[in-house]
């Protein structure tokens, strides 16, 4: 067995903190659109305008705050669940410094409004260049560790890894495909029908491989080291990675629901859909199950708040994700607020709160120390759950008061509100508690980044003899 | 045979449960005369709205606009007849949208002349004292950039004649935005 001195954490350590710098960013543009949303006069100078900070939040949050802290903590579970030092260290920060420079670049090119319009993969043609070498880089340093692993099974975290690794390959490349016409511009291979159709192929699956398998993949490390108690069920966990890496691919035409696309796709895609709501409960049954007799570390012990909480969001989405694509609930709320409500609470709620628990737990280990302080992520915890509850539910009950409002008809047929604004001006008052919902969210983010900083700066003092 | 002991038989097979669902929903659909329909009806892109058309990418109008009208009363009542595949058939990308902020544009160019859209565009609020669009009044001050026209038509494979690209001369953005505002509900010929 290596000894502790053999593993390599520097990457691992850099990609923690650039994850925590691009996320206060992200953050910080989300907040200004939120309000820019309420407040037109906050647009001061085209590249500040909504339409090209949104992608700059969105990318930010998904490309600046999320892979990186995959990385870092892919980097850091592939040593210890493979009992194997880190294939290629030096790769590792060469793919640090390279991320860190495309992310730069990514966000001057969106500011000067170089984008292909393409929903969650705006960024233009040398760029995605840039994010495919990015990938393999990374991933030849997973698949090579896990080669040399010392440990022969592979635990359930390393599964969900490696479909994150190959299914994020398949789908960026698939949707990204164009021709270029400058360095700056280019077109989409795909037209019309087809080209939404890969769009959403692509965004929702950016949704299973970004937003799913990568925090099930810490979940499942983190919540046995957490409580202390063994995982429920292998067997669950086994049934639900097939299923779900199986159904995911299929769904993304939801998007798309009374669209032109062809109704066969449409239904298709609401099918499985609605299949998903097994393998996603999959994990948390195996969540709740391991929690049996151990709930009362939901009072004592930090790091179990936030992984069960976070599984907890994660159950909520997967029930609300399908429903939404049932037509007669799409009706309703498609192209209303209701879906962003949504987002952020997989965003906010799972996502944040499972990579929190990652790092609050990884990170004091490779710094050979202890949490700076106990209570600052206990008030971390709270601000952002306050914040998320915030955000999301005031934007459900907005999105619906609009779709009910684009919905009504006079007696005799006729639009109740015919002009758009009438429907528009109601969601002002919603926004702005959404934005006050940012805002204490994004506190208890600066107390998280806080509470690491000090953890980190704290280390060779605090370091246990 | 234990996969999880055997990360190479792994990778093949959790690559293989990704490509079933991909081939089915988007690979065969490229070859479906449904989903992919006769361009014959369809009226190409002249320069102008082409230009126009990237001007409302690079603003990012699809944040907020979609450009579908789906076939349910209360919305063709609003917004017009339902989107069918032709009107975007040869639309790279395609524009359709993900949220309304504001309304659709599916149809807008059979709604309000050049003139409304630059008054728009330059102040919303000047219109529609609530409204929260932002103002765009510098794309009226800014020359267009022709240098890439004519390589974007052949790339996109849209027909084009001499005219069309002299007509370029002299126009700003606003002028290429309005233009493509205005074909927007004007896709096919009748």
């Amino acid at each position: 067995m290596p000894q502790e001195n053999t593993y390599d954490y520097r990457a691992v350590k850099g990609f923690a903190i650039s994850s925590l710098f691009w996320g206060v960013v992200g953050l910080l543009i989300g907040i200004l659109i939120s309000l820019q949303l309420v407040y037109p006069q906050l647009n001061f100078t085209s590249w500040l305008t909504y339409g090209r900070l949104r992608p700059i939040h969105t990318n930010a949050l998904i490309y600046g705050f999320t892979i990186p802290a995959a990385f870092s903590l892919f980097f850091y579970l592939v040593q210890r669940l493979g009992r194997a030092p880190l294939a290629f260290p030096g790769l590792a920060q060469v793919t640090l410094y390279v991320f860190n420079i495309a992310i730069v670049l990514a966000a001057l090119s969106l500011f000067a409004g170089m984008n292909t319009s393409k929903e969650y993969s705006e960024l233009e043609w040398p760029l995605d260049i840039g994010v495919v070498v990015l990938w393999v880089m990374f991933s030849i340093n997973i698949i090579g560790t896990i080669m040399k692993r010392r440990e022969e099974q592979m635990y359930v975290s390393l599964w969900f890894i490696l479909a994150t690794v190959v299914g994020v390959a398949i789908v960026y490349i698939g949707n990204n495909l164009g021709v270029p016409v400058s360095w700056f511009k280019s077109y989409s291979i795909y037209a019309g029908a087809n080209d939404a159709n890969v769009q959403w192929w692509f965004g929702h699956n950016a949704v299973a491989f970004v937003f799913t398998t990568l925090p099930l993949a810490v979940f499942y490390y983190i919540l046995p080291k957490a409580t202390g108690a063994p995982l429920y069920s292998h067997r669950l966990s086994i049934i639900g990675f097939w299923s779900l890496v199986f159904a995911y691919l299929w769904t993304g035409a939801h998007h798309l629901v009374y669209t032109p696309l062809p109704d066969w796709i449409q239904t298709v895609a609401i099918a499985f859909s609605l299949f998903l709501i097994a393998p996603s409960w999959a994990s948390v049954i195996n969540g709740y199950g391991t929690m049996n007799g151990q709930w009362e570390q939901m009072r004592s012990n930090y790091l179990v708040k936030f992984i069960v909480m976070g599984i907890t969001f994660y159950g909520l989405q997967t029930l609300q994700g399908p429903s939404q694509a049932v037509r007669a609930f799409s009706a309703l709320i498609h192209y209303t607020d209701w879906v962003p409500g949504h987002v952020h609470m997989g965003t906010m709620g799972w996502v944040t709160m499972t990579i929190s628990a990652g790092f609050y737990y990884m990170l004091p280990r490779i710094y050979k120390t202890e949490l700076y302080s106990v209570k600052l992520a206990d008030l971390h915890f709270w601000l952002v759950l306050v914040g998320q509850l915030i955000y999301s539910v005031t934007m459900w009950i907005t999105g619906i008061r609009q779709g009910a409002m684009w919905q009504a008809v006079n007696p005799d047929g006729s639009l109740a509100y015919p002009n758009f604004i009438q429907t528009l001006t109601p969601n002002y008052p919603f926004w702005n508690m959404r934005a006050a919902g940012g805002v204490i969210f994004f506190a208890g983010f600066l107390v998280f980044v806080y509470n690491i900083a000090q953890t980190i700066r704290q280390a060779p003092q605090r370091r246990p003899s | 045979m234990n996969v999880d002991k055997r990360p190479v038989i792994f990778i093949i097979l959790a690559t293989l449960s990704i490509l079933v669902g991909t081939l089915a929903t988007t690979f065969i659909p490229l070859f479906v005369g449904t989903t992919t329909p006769s361009i014959a009806n369809v009226i190409p892109y002249k320069p102008l709205e082409l230009e126009g058309r990237d001007i409302y990418i690079r603003e990012g109008c699809n944040n907020c606009h979609t450009q579908t009208v789906r076939p349910l009363p209360f919305e063709t009542a609003r917004y017009g007849s339902y989107s069918m595949l032709e009107e975007s058939a040869i639309d790279r990308p395609h524009l359709w949208g993900s949220k309304r902020t504001g309304p659709d544009l599916a149809h807008v160019g059979r709604k309000y002349p050049a003139v409304w859209h630059t008054m728009h565009l330059k102040n919303p609020r000047s219109m529609y004292p609530d409204s929260n669009m932002p103002a765009y009044p510098w794309l009226a001050d800014r020359n267009l950039d022709t240098r890439y026209t004519e390589k974007k038509m052949k790339v996109l494979g849209y027909p084009y004649t001499a005219a069309d690209m002299k007509a370029l001369q002299g126009k700003t953005e606003m002028d290429a935005l309005v233009a493509y505002l205005l074909r927007l509900g004007k896709e096919l010929r009748q």
